[in-house]
């Protein structure tokens, strides 16, 4: 090997290992465009529900609100479930592509960094639910979503951390407009993803 | 002329070796198979350089179990970190007499 590289080469390596072996990398940007279709179908069915409850007149109105709440709920598991399955196969994927061992230190440390703040969120809009104090409830999943980012982008590629950051101002932004909770919320958890998943796609995976 | 090579450390002049150290050195501890997914060698070629780590004072070695499976897990010392930072220092001042 010619002398005059091989610091160069030795200093790489090093960096390269540390990079490794504390992040997890076989993240998959198809992992977010798979949840960004999933928040879109999601908001377009829970818009749909939204619109036929409005036409109802006041009395039936009153008789369904029960029934909207659980459908809305359904859905809402349903979108995240979905999101869950797509980004793990694609990350899965990517993993035996890479060749590196999905379930590790590294994954272990994302996973716990990212739902200990979802997890706090998830509990406040569950009680949220239960008082029926709807109108907050899309900037709270959008401010804790973000938060949850931010968190965890120490522990894996390092872009998230904008996504965190654009999660974040919306949320905020939401509580000023609270009418337009299911539209930010379709812009952060739809169109946002789907982006950032494309971006990562383009300078990570593309051969 | 000084000698540009003299404050390389000579354990770690193996591809190894500098890569289980920078492995620990980001992480608190790391196990042997982590390990050796990371750095692509066998169970004998790892656990002799771990070994020469080892007897240098630069990593310690706890044993545990999980169940009634072994779990080794490594993670640098004191010494190791310093070691290790005195390294990288020579390899940079290499460099840049280089450029």
């Amino acid at each position: 090997m010619d002398t005059s590289s091989k610091p160069l080469d030795t200093l790489q390596d090093i960096k390269k290992m540390m990079e490794r072996s504390s992040r997890f990398i076989s993240l998959s940007g198809w992992s977010g465009v798979g949840a960004g279709v999933c928040a879109l179908i999601g908001a377009w069915m829970a818009h749909e529900k939204l619109a036929s409850f409005g036409g109802l007149d006041v009395e039936s109105r009153y008789y369904s609100v029960n029934n909207l709440e659980y459908s809305l709920f359904l859905i809402a598991l349903g979108v995240l479930a979905g999101a869950l399955v797509l980004a793990f196969t694609f990350t899965y994927i990517r993993s035996k592509k890479t060749g590196v061992a999905i379930w590790g230190t590294s994954a272990r440390r994302l996973l716990w960094n990212t739902f200990l703040p979802m997890a706090a969120g998830g509990v406040l809009i569950l009680k949220m639910i239960d008082l029926n104090f709807y109108t907050l409830i899309a900037p709270t999943c959008l401010l804790f979503y973000g938060v949850a980012l931010v968190n965890g982008s120490k522990y894996t590629l390092g872009e998230i951390r904008y996504l965190g950051y654009a999660q974040i101002l919306l949320g905020m932004i939401n509580c000023w407009l609270l009418h337009s909770g299911l539209i930010l919320w379709t812009i952060g958890f739809g169109i946002l993803h789907i982006v950032y998943g494309l971006v990562m796609w383009w300078k990570y995976e593309r051969e | 002329m000084k000698n540009p090579i003299e404050n390389l450390n000579k354990v770690f002049d193996s591809r190894v070796r500098l890569g289980i150290m920078s492995a620990l050195m980001v992480n608190e501890e790391v196990n042997f198979n982590e390990l050796k997914e990371l750095i692509g060698v066998t169970d004998g070629n790892l656990a002799s350089h771990m070994k020469t780590l080892e007897e240098n004072a630069y990593i310690k070695v706890q044993k545990g179990f999980i169940g009634r499976k072994t779990n080794t897990t490594y993670s640098i010392t004191k010494a190791g970190e310093k070691a290790f930072k005195q390294h990288l220092e020579a390899l940079e001042k290499m460099i840049r007499s280089l450029g």
